[in-house]
């Protein structure tokens, strides 16, 4: 009945291992880097000296060195990449072409299904529904309460405790609400909303089983988990805003409503497209809400959690690859959006 | 969410200067007073949830099924026994928390260590050695950013499980992972996926280092390992910290690479594979449940409380100007 210490050993052997193989990893690479070029020094030297007693011409020094450094320094990472990433996606890209167990060509067979399959139009429909709903709502609210609380004598612990929910995981969010969630059939309510709906007069209901219902209310754990980075983010960039502009507008006499609208609102532009489109990003590859809640039934699936089931529930290798693709293609303008966002602000 | 709006601007107004009429300063506080009021209700709406959560972790098995937690301040009864039994009861039902605990831990150390050394290395170079095609080079990395990992996931398992075979030569041979080993899956899977954003944020730090101290050393015969190691380790130590932060909270919380690549026994899975699994088989367990999410909500909450000065700083790194 009691947990036994000593079954756990292996895990901490192999934790060892991995230490040790980091320290092996790591350490190599920079001694390498440190002996290799000292010995070309060496040999550089020899050759000069050489050189120089026999009258002929000095070596010219190559400029190839920091080159080699380079690759050294970038080696790892790009090895992992490519092993990891850009293979893999690759390879993904062609599996969406394939059959289920990835031995036929199919063309264009598993985006038909993904288009004219029911459940999987259902699914997209709630992804679009996810993706316009959590940045747009964790925003505002983010937006709103790093306004309320800006130089307020609480703002520290008022922000933690919004910002909290960033550091628990999507399983341990999902519980939390579920909890909320909950229902009971006869007796008393130990769920939250329907407590309040009992109380209001109200029936209990079985919250996350009514479509469409369930998704808004999965919706809400994200927003609940994402406002405290857009509070974050938002909080810092009216910080930032220059305060001889607040001074000038205020001696002008503009009202608190315009104040917001004219000066806070076009300062912080930037950081609140950043704020929307990092949201997005996230709310599209959302697996773990949907997984822990409701686990994709009861119209709550979207693409990443159907990505899951198709291929690694169902071993449908094609149909999965076909989803994962389309997240790819729906991430991509989002991304680049970003990047001349990024660079805008970089050059300006 | 609308109807909070105006108080939005109202709230903005406590920045003003003390208004001279007592009219002025009257409407000031009263102003601020609601801004307060509904920052006050949006925080307590905030940690609710959480606190409900706690509360009844912390409450009898019977009370927590029949009661809501609301009632245990009218009716205390508190216990740590769902904390007993879902982290060292040995029936497969209990949990077993204690053993995924352990799981988390080992997958996570070295899930932050590699890429943080790696990306640092990386972001090194392409922000002070000079070479062709750096620019190029780094753009790649950073837009590999756009590829989702669920891109990732069918042929990377392919790999571990078949090797790598190019016309009929083996390169690299099967895994053939079992039980623990299977740690290493996830460590490579956890660092590959990390590495973009990681020299992403490291390269913004590094890159803004000062270029004299750099220009210095090379003049004093210094190598790129040595200003590597003597000067730009030391100084990007706060950057380092807060990518760590991150890595750490993204590597705990993941569900879905350690669902895959993990494995689901109580060898490998770390907490959040078996807490998902209990809420979906035993949903109405809530005495375990609760417990549960509070063990694996605390080594994250521990991290972020200490260190959310770096992780602020990161985040703000990573998504606005330096």
């Amino acid at each position: 009945m009691e947990f036994d210490f000593a079954e756990e050993q292996p895990k901490f052997l192999m934790l060892m291992y991995g230490l040790i193989a980091f320290v092996v990893v790591v350490g190599g690479l920079l001694l390498l880097l440190d002996v290799v070029p000292a010995w070309f020094a060496r040999r550089r030297e020899a050759q000069l000296v050489t050189a120089s007693a026999s009258g002929a011409p000095l070596p010219r020094r190559r400029s190839k060195g920091e080159g080699l450094f380079a690759l050294f320094f970038l080696l790892p990472t790009l090895l992992l990449l490519t092993v990891g990433l850009v293979v893999p996606a690759i390879r993904t890209t062609l599996l969406s072409f394939m059959d289920a167990g990835s031995t036929n060509w199919v063309g264009l067979r598993n985006y038909g299904w993904m288009f004219s399959d029911d459940s999987i139009v259902r699914v997209l429909i709630n992804t679009l529904v996810w993706v316009v709903l959590v940045p747009l709502i964790a925003t505002g609210f983010g937006l709103i309460y790093a306004v309320l609380v800006d130089k307020a004598r609480f703002e520290s612990v008022a922000k933690s405790l919004i910002f909290l929910p960033m550091a628990i995981s999507f399983v341990g969010a999902s519980i939390i609400w579920k909890f909320v969630y909950a229902y009971r059939g006869e007796g008393d309510q130990i769920g939250l909303l329907n407590q309040i709906v009992v109380s209001l007069g109200g029936e209990p209901k079985q919250w996350l089983l009514e479509s469409p219902l369930n998704t808004l209310l999965l919706i809400v754990i994200m927003v609940w988990i994402q406002a405290g980075f857009a509070m974050v983010v938002l909080s810092a960039a009216i910080k930032a805003i220059p305060g001889d502009i607040v001074e000038a507008a205020r001696l002008d006499g503009v009202s608190p409503w315009q104040m917001f609208w004219q000066i806070t609102m076009p300062s912080i532009r930037p950081a609140l497209i950043v704020v929307v489109v990092t949201l997005t990003i996230a709310t599209l590859k959302v697996f773990d809400i949907v997984r822990t809640a409701t686990n994709g039934n009861y119209d709550t699936s979207v693409i990443a959690s159907e990505m899951y089931n198709q291929a690694f529930r169902y071993g449908q290798n094609g149909q999965g690859s076909a989803l994962a693709v389309f997240l790819f293609i729906l991430v991509i303008p989002v991304v680049i959006y970003q990047i001349r966002n990024l660079r805008q602000q970089r050059e300006g | 969410m609308t109807t909070a709006t105006p108080t939005v601007a109202v709230g903005t107004q406590k920045t003003d200067g003390t208004p001279s009429t007592t009219a002025g300063r009257v409407r000031k506080r009263l102003n601020s007073r609601t801004a307060t009021l509904v920052s006050i209700v949006i925080a307590v709406v905030w940690t609710i949830p959480t606190f409900g959560l706690l509360i009844s972790s912390l409450r009898p098995e019977d009370e927590i099924k029949t009661t809501g937690w609301w009632t245990a301040f009218t009716n205390p009864q508190f216990t740590l026994e769902n904390y007993q039994q879902v982290l060292f009861g040995r029936s497969s039902s209990s949990g077993q928390l204690a053993s995924y605990f352990i799981n988390s831990l080992a997958i996570t150390v070295p899930s932050v260590l590699f890429p943080l050394a790696f990306a640092s290395l990386a972001a090194y170079a392409l922000a002070w050695i000079k070479f062709r095609g750096r620019d190029w080079l780094y753009i790649a990395i950073f837009a590999l950013q756009i590829v989702p990992l669920q891109m990732a996931l069918v042929p990377l398992l392919k790999f571990f499980s078949t090797g790598v075979t190019l016309g009929g030569v083996t390169l690299m041979p099967a895994w053939d992972l079992v039980d623990e080993q299977k740690f290493a899956q996830v460590w490579f899977a956890h660092t590959c996926f990390a590495l973009p954003f990681a020299v992403f944020l490291l390269h913004n730090f590094i890159s803004q280092l000062p270029g004299d101290l750099m220009e210095a050393a090379r003049v004093d015969g210094a190598t790129h390992p040595k200003i590597f190691r003597t000067i730009v380790l030391p100084l990007i130590t706060p950057a380092l910290a807060a990518f760590g932060i991150f890595q750490f909270l993204w590597v705990w919380n993941d569900l879905l690479v350690a669902l895959i690549f993990a494995g689901g026994g109580n060898e490998t899975a770390p907490l959040t594979v078996r807490l998902a699994e209990m809420a979906g088989t035993r949903g109405n367990e809530w005495q375990r449940l609760t417990a549960g999410a509070f063990v694996s909500i605390v080594v994250p909450l521990i991290v972020f409380l200490s260190l959310q000065r770096f992780f602020v700083r990161g985040l703000l790194a990573g998504s606005v100007k330096g």
